[in-house]
């Protein structure tokens, strides 16, 4: 059986453009009801168009107790996350990517079993351990955490970002008067540059993200998600519509921004 | 530079390699892929260390210099132009580097760019150049650093046959202006003998021969390099001493001037020192390829197939029985166990 | 020459391992150590011999057993509808329609949405007052709303939860399987008909094969991680269908008994634990074949 060529091509799009809807329908739902008025929340039947526009409901939400703290901390962490995980993951990248060394394929099963490894697991007892340490209910420890689940990852872009920057370019520089580490500096870091800006945002997604952890390292030093989620039981439906709103909005921008790299993150085994 | 090996692993990329070059020489380093040429030429920079041997350039010892402490400078085979870059940021960096005074900086670029016809480009990103300008942009960086040394590494590989033909005679040229010592890693032999002072063909980590162009073609110094070197390459046929005559499957040539050799050998024939005549050794053509100029013919004798260069109205065919004499002055023997020219 | 230049990296030893080694240690500190102290945490009681009180504490609980069976329901659902969803989307995005960035671009939006998130999104869409009801209604087919989310109908809440989750986690599967796709030689996706028989059949017989390694790993990862999802969970059906990740939670946060926990986030990683050392079993045939 074979469709007329028109035919087949028009079914490829319809496909297509209702598996875009799949995606982007409910994202638009939460954004309609997180800017209706409270009352419309509750409301039904409701509305499928921005009729009538509020800021009250995310006004609401804003103005929870501990709504605006949560999100500096989510962002205190996420930005102590990028540091640690990029300190400590570039170098590495840039190791696999470059050199020829014993431990090379151990160190890169390593790296692929931890992408997996679910390390928020793991804050059940370093919770008992970080309450030793002074590190519990403090933003530090989130980030140690958040930064051991995105270092993997740090690890397997900025290698993909260095393969891409030629060897020869950095030998190239040698020969013209640089050191290894000038020659690093100043031709295969700026090359480089918007793939580690794509491992640092994606980090930040990771730790912007990750409500497990978080909730359990903490107490009153709440993330976004861990507040959300620790008000899932008490909170009326529009806290919870304006919270899912914020932690997923950011979302549309992030991928955007490191479209480029998307397949670096996952694929290649 | 004096008995430089170095291996990957367990596999000698180099083995023992000495080799001088004169100052001012343009010497050539051919060889096949994986011949280890790129990497001596990486080991003369500095990119590679070497596990045992030293180099030495102008006097001084550089072994265990660093690349940028050496005074080489490299073209590389993918250019490894700065994309980041602008044409005459490219071509100052080095000098940027030696922290060169700014006017000086300002004065050279604008020469090498002059040398290499880069004028209009100099405000151009690598990204907005075709392949042959790139070339000439890793070019310039380098002739800029007015260095004791520049290293090529298959400079010209990249670009197509057309502008590969027109690069090949400006670097030529290039050289005769600037008298520069240079060593030259290419896998073309025609690239090889066209620019080269002398040729270094290399085989398996080793120097198999250096020598002048003309004398690597006239007498290779093994049947690797005879077969390297000349398009079509020498011909060889197997065989063995008789009677002061050479004798191979279905063939006998009386020589005027016997090789003193006994056993097994190989006599090495170029293309143009053979004709097609009434007398001769008994051959069946193969295939006749006119090229213009001339006439490739391949035909069969002692069992092998062997290239001759003919009038290309020489009107042959497939399958006919022809004779073939040979210039005796030029047949070159070699020992059929070593591969090496008897002389 | 050319080609094998392209693979040449830098022969040092000292360097790398310099590099690299910040990064093992962190990882190691962070992994090996609590795993050792959650050992400790399960095992030990409070006079410091060990007990298996915490473990019996655990298995002991109503909500255990429940807790391992949904999370197994879970993944039964999810995981195959994830991995058709995900391959109908790769396949779309790798056959160059136009605009094909973009849908990748947009499928690949979930990819940054946490489960929380995902299930507060569809929480607008399944609650009584939410838009699903919305839109059958006002298309005619039902005449009042439906409860989806009550603990007397468990199918609907279960059926909201695999929709959620298949909407978050479909875009982690499409990103291993069009890198996947990319490794595959264009020619096999030559002819122009996707619905066409013969292009069905191709998809069968040719790409799914060749896409055997990509769909086997995007299998492995999606597994183990929805051991570990929960948030979703909490979101649709609050604390009526226990999971295993949650009850880990719950333990923790709420009960504030770490050894309890402990031996819950044992349990999590010892079948997290069999799932990687499928993953490598798999990874290491799947190069071994690539090597041959």
């Amino acid at each position: 059986m074979r469709l007329p060529y028109a035919v087949d091509r028009a079914l490829v799009y319809a496909v297509a453009l209702l598996l875009a809807a799949w995606v982007l329908v409910p994202l638009y739902f939460i954004g309609l009801a997180a800017f209706s008025t409270p009352d419309a929340a509750y409301s039904y039947p409701k509305a499928l168009l921005p009729v009538a526009p509020s800021a009250e409901t995310m006004r609401f939400f804003l103005d929870s107790r501990g709504v605006v703290s949560s999100i500096v901390n989510s962002f205190a962490v996420a930005l102590l996350t990028i540091v640690i995980a990029l300190l400590l993951g570039a170098p590495a990248g840039y190791a696999l990517a470059r050199f020829a060394f014993r431990g090379r394929d151990a160190f890169a099963v390593l790296v692929l079993t931890t992408k997996m490894f679910p390390i928020a697991i793991l804050s059940i007892p370093l919770a008992v351990t970080f309450l030793q340490l002074g590190l519990y209910d403090s933003i530090v420890g989130v980030a140690l955490v958040h930064s051991a689940m995105a270092l993997p990852f740090v690890i397997l872009v900025t290698s993909g970002v260095f393969v891409a920057v030629s060897h020869e370019l950095e030998e190239a520089a040698q020969t013209l008067g640089c050191s290894r580490w000038t020659a690093f500096l100043r031709v295969a870091l700026p090359l480089a540059l918007p793939g580690l800006a794509a491992a640092a945002i994606f980090t930040f997604v990771i730790s912007w993200n990750e409500a497990f952890a978080s909730t359990i390292l903490t107490l009153r030093s709440r993330t976004l998600p861990a507040l959300v989620l620790t008000a899932l039981d008490q909170s009326p439906i529009t806290f919870k519509f304006a919270g899912g709103f914020v932690m997923a909005a950011p979302a549309i921008a992030f991928i955007f921004l490191m479209r480029r790299y998307l397949l670096n993150l996952w694929g290649g085994r | 530079m004096r008995g430089v090996s170095r291996s990957f692993g367990r596999t000698p990329a180099l083995r023992t390699v000495d080799l001088d070059v004169h100052d001012g020489e343009f010497m050539v380093l051919l060889g096949p892929s994986g011949c280890g040429k790129t990497t001596l030429l990486r080991t003369i920079a500095g990119l590679e260390r070497p596990d045992a041997g030293a180099i030495a350039i102008g006097g001084r010892d550089v072994t265990s210099l660093a690349p940028r402490d050496r005074n080489i400078a490299m073209v590389f085979q993918s250019y490894a132009v700065f994309p980041h870059m602008t044409v005459r940021a490219n071509i100052g960096f080095g000098l940027r580097m030696r922290r060169t005074p700014k006017a000086e900086q300002a004065r050279r670029v604008a020469d090498a760019a002059a040398l290499l016809g880069l004028e209009a480009l100099l405000e151009r990103f690598p990204g907005q150049l075709s392949g042959g300008q790139r070339q000439r942009v890793a070019v310039a960086r380098a002739i800029v650093m007015d260095a004791d040394v520049m290293l090529m590494d298959e400079p010209l590989s990249n670009l197509d046959a057309l502008l590969r033909l027109q690069a090949r005679a400006d670097l030529k040229r290039l050289h005769g202006e600037v008298k520069r010592t240079t060593i030259y890693v290419t896998h073309d032999q025609v690239e090889a003998m066209s620019m080269g002072d002398r040729i270094a063909v290399m085989g398996d980590g080793v120097i198999v021969q250096c020598d002048l162009p003309m004398a690597v073609y006239d007498h290779p110094a093994t049947q690797f390099v005879g077969g390297f070197i000349g398009s079509p390459p020498m011909n060889f046929v197997r065989g063995a001493m008789s009677d002061s005559a050479f004798v191979a499957e279905g063939v006998r040539l009386r020589l005027e001037r016997p090789p003193r050799a006994g056993g097994e050998i190989v006599m090495g024939v170029r293309a143009e020192h053979l004709r097609i005549g009434a007398e001769g050794l008994p051959a069946d053509v193969l295939v006749v390829e006119p090229l213009g100029s001339h006439a490739l013919v391949t035909v069969r004798v002692g069992g092998v197939p062997v290239k001759i260069e003919a009038p290309v109205d020489i009107g042959l065919r497939p399958d006919e029985r022809i004779h073939v004499a040979v210039d005796q002055a030029r047949i070159r023997w070699m020992d059929a166990a070593t591969g090496t020219a008897i002389r | 020459m050319t080609t094998g230049r392209m693979s040449v990296r830098w022969r040092d030893d000292a360097l790398p391992l310099a590099l690299l080694g910040p990064a093992v240690l962190y990882l190691l500190l962070l992994i090996v150590l609590p795993m050792v102290q959650a050992l400790v945490l399960a095992f030990q009681g409070d006079d410091g011999t060990f007990t298996l009180e915490h473990l019996r504490r655990m298995t002991g609980d109503v909500a255990f057993r429940d807790a391992i069976r949904n999370t197994l329901v879970l993944l039964i659902l999810i995981v195959p509808a994830q991995i058709v969803l995900a391959l109908v989307m790769a396949l779309l995005v790798h056959s160059r329609i136009r605009g094909h960035e973009w849908f990748l671009y947009v499928y690949a939006i979930p990819l940054a949405i946490s489960d929380l998130a995902a299930g507060i999104l569809w929480l607008s869409v399944f609650t009584q007052n939410g838009y699903l009801n919305t839109v059958l209604q006002a298309l005619g087919i039902i005449k009042e709303p439906i409860v989806y989310l009550s603990y007397e109908n468990i199918a609907m809440v279960i059926g909201a939860i695999v929709i959620a989750e298949s909407w978050r986690a479909t875009a982690l599967v499409l990103v291993i399987l069009v890198a996947g796709l990319q490794l595959i030689p264009r020619d096999y996706f030559e002819a122009a008909d996707l619905f066409g028989a013969s292009r069905l059949r191709r998809t069968v017989h040719v790409v799914i094969p060749l896409l055997r390694p990509s769909l086997q790993s995007a299998l492995i990862i999606r597994t183990i991680f929805a051991f570990t999802t929960f948030a979703a969970v909490f979101a649709l059906a609050g604390r009526n269908l226990p999971v295993v990740a949650g009850e880990a939670y719950n333990w923790s946060v709420v009960a504030r008994d770490p050894h309890v926990a402990a031996a819950y986030a044992l349990v999590l990683l010892a079948l997290a634990g069999a799932m990687t050392m499928v993953y490598l079993r798999v990874l290491g045939t799947s190069e071994t074949q690539r090597a041959r």
